[in-house]
Parts: C-alpha cells; structure tokens; sequence
C-alpha cells in the first residue's frame, strides 16, 4: 500500500510550474522588445498654428448714408450719435475718466495697478504712465504704449454722463479746452486718438477708422454741432 | 541683431531680437538674476530696474528701446539712498519670501531721490506698482520712513 507520496514529486510540480513562469516571463520581454524596436517613423516637428483672435471689426457709416436725414438739426445729432459708437467706446472711454484712475478692458474696471492722473495727466512723478507704458503697443507684454499716453483732463470726464453730456462738453471751450477747429483736429488727426484703431494686444479697435471718424466729426460741426437730448 | 547695451555701467553686446524684453536680456544673457520675473505684463513690479535713473518694468521694455538707456539694476544700486534703504531693510528684516523684494528696494530708491521726507500717502502711491505676496507692506513702508529719517539725520 502506498500511503505517502514520493519526495520527488512535489519538486517536479515547481519545476514544472517555473517552466511556464519562466516561458510566459520570457515571452513578455520578447514581445516588449518586438513593440520596442519596431521600426516606426519618428514623429515630427510641426509649426503650431497661431490663432489669431478673431475681432469683430465695426464699420462706421458713412457720412453719405446721412444725407437722406433732410432736418439738418436731426442730421446733426443723427451724426453725433453715429460719432458716439467710438466716444463711448471703452478704447476712449478707459482715459476720459471721472476720478484720477483710468479704466481698462472692455469691462472698463479701475485701472491695475493703482495709479493716478498726477498733476500734468500722465501720472504721478513718483509713478509715471509711462514706468509700464512706452511709445508703442509691446506684445510680449500686452501693454499698450503711445508716445503721449496720458489721461483727459478731469474737465473732459466722460465716465457716468450720457452722449448728449459729452457732446455739450465737448463744444464747451472751458470744459474741453479746444475750438471747434481744434476739436476736429483732435478727433481726426490726434496720435493718441488714433490709438483707438490700434490697440494691439488682442483689444477691441474703436468702430471704423480715425479717417472715417474724422469725417463724421467735420459733418457734425458742418450741420452745426447739434446734441442728442 | 546686435544691441549694445549700458547695464550698471558696462557695455555689453547682445545678439538678440530688438522685441525681447529687457528682463528676458538681464536674466539670461546677462545672468543679473537680482531682477526678478514675476508676472510678465507689467503687474507686479518685482522686475523693476532704473532706466535712466527712473524705475521702469523690464518686462515690458524692449531691448531696441533699452539700448538707448543707462540701465541700472539691483545688483549695482549705489548712493546715499540705496545705502539708507539697504540698512532699513536689514534692521526692518522686511523681507519674508523675499521674491519682490529687488523691485520694491528699486521703487524705493527712486522714491527717496524724488521725495526726501515722503508722507504715508506718497510711499503708497510710488509703491503701489510693487505687489508683495507676503503682505510686508508695513514693514516696506515702515523701512521707507527710516532710511528716509536717517537721510534727514545725515543731511
């Protein structure tokens, strides 16, 4: 009677189950070396694609498309109104503000950091305007730059005041320091203005050009410089 | 293309574009890492350095510009002012993590050549550019106040 196992079979049992682990081991690495060394074209360098922001460019109309308003008092303020799509736009708006901090972005929230207007507009001596802003737009940086950046007089606030406020300020010499000849070179002539139509950074441009503004502006003061209500 | 550029009274030839920041130029070209990046877009003023003795933002000055410039950075800030305020900084121990700290004793030094004795309200509005994330701001204000008494005292 046989009542015990053989010692010897216990020992071929392990070997034959660390033939099948040695096999399966051996077969991972070869198949690890086969998806290793697979020949496979090597990726490429490829030119990201720049996407440039898409901005959605306002035309002007035309002072020609006014000409059917035969009121000329109505043509006047039609023409203001039209004008009042780029003084209210918050490219101008951001430096016509009512305290001595400008405003930014299209949101037009108080300046950052804090700054103030400073005696002559373009800061205070100990922080000029110009510590962040230089002569053009940087791109690197975002900040835009202008060799005049500077604030309007705090007489020239336009912050919190309806068009028909601005345009009886803007005809007012004591408030905005200007003829009215002096006023349609300002608009239509003025570097910093002009700033308006490129403001780098991906910001919004004013509606139109300066060169369209312009016109709408002379048009104005021609039908007699007439304010909305 | 080649700039000469005036850095803490030495000239040096960079080869680079005239659109890099002049941060960009200090710290990598140059190695003056003293001047610091912060933010990059002129909003915290931790890379501020002296553009013809009046503080500017590196970060937002190309090097086409700069050129043109003597441009002094914290590594060779020297004068009475920068003295004085270097020994407030010590006694004050204004710094906590120490990263704006360059471009706030930069202000600071600006500040004390414009204003001798400076009031509260004029160390707020000189340094309200400079951001400190460890909130130090009354003990930098507090330095201002020393280096500014201790100038007084000298004078």
């Amino acid at each position: 009677m046989r009542w015990r196992r053989s010692p010897s079979e216990p020992r071929r049992g392990r070997l034959r189950v660390g033939r099948w682990l040695f096999a399966t081991f051996a077969a991972m690495i070869a198949a690890t070396l086969v998806y290793a060394l697979y020949p496979r074209p090597m990726p490429q360098t490829q030119a990201i694609q720049i996407r440039e922001p898409q901005l959605d460019l306002e035309r002007l109309r035309a002072v020609a498309e006014f000409a059917a308003i035969a009121d000329l008092d109505q043509r006047s303020i039609a023409l203001f109104e039209e004008a009042g799509r780029v003084i209210q736009h918050p490219r101008c708006m951001n430096c016509h503000p009512r305290t001595d901090r400008p405003t930014q972005t299209d949101a037009m929230r108080p300046h950052r950091p804090w700054v103030s207007r400073g005696p002559d507009g373009a800061g205070e001596p100990t922080l000029r305007c110009s510590t962040c802003h230089g002569a053009t737009n940087f791109e690197s940086s975002g900040v835009p730059g202008n060799p005049m950046w500077m604030l309007a007089p705090i007489e020239m606030a336009w912050h919190g005041k309806t068009l028909g406020e601005i345009c009886r300020q803007l005809l007012d010499p004591a408030r905005s320091h200007m003829s009215r000849e002096e006023l349609l070179q300002h608009m239509s002539e003025d570097a910093l203005v002009g700033w308006a139509w490129h403001p780098g950074g991906g910001r919004k441009p004013a509606p139109g050009t300066q060169a369209e503004f312009g016109a709408i502006i002379k048009a104005w003061l021609d039908t007699g410089g007439k304010c909305p209500a | 293309m080649s700039y000469a550029i005036s850095v803490n009274g030495q000239v040096h030839h960079v080869e680079d574009d005239g659109q890099t920041p002049l941060l960009w130029v200090l710290r990598d070209t140059l190695k003056l890492t003293g001047t610091k990046y912060g933010c990059g877009v002129a909003q915290c003023g931790a890379c501020t350095v002296h553009v013809d003795g009046t503080p500017t933002r590196s970060c937002t000055l190309p090097l086409e510009v700069a050129a043109s410039a003597r441009i002094t950075t914290i590594e060779s800030i020297e004068g009475v002012e920068a003295q004085a305020i270097r020994g407030a900084w010590v006694a004050r121990d204004v710094p906590q993590c120490g990263f704006c700290q360059s471009g706030q004793i930069m202000s600071a030094v600006a500040l004390l050549r414009t204003l001798k004795t400076p009031t509260d309200r004029d160390i707020d509005v000189a340094m309200s550019g400079n951001i400190c994330r460890c909130a130090t701001y009354n003990r930098i204000r507090a330095a201002i106040h020393d280096a500014a008494a201790q100038l007084g005292t000298a004078r």
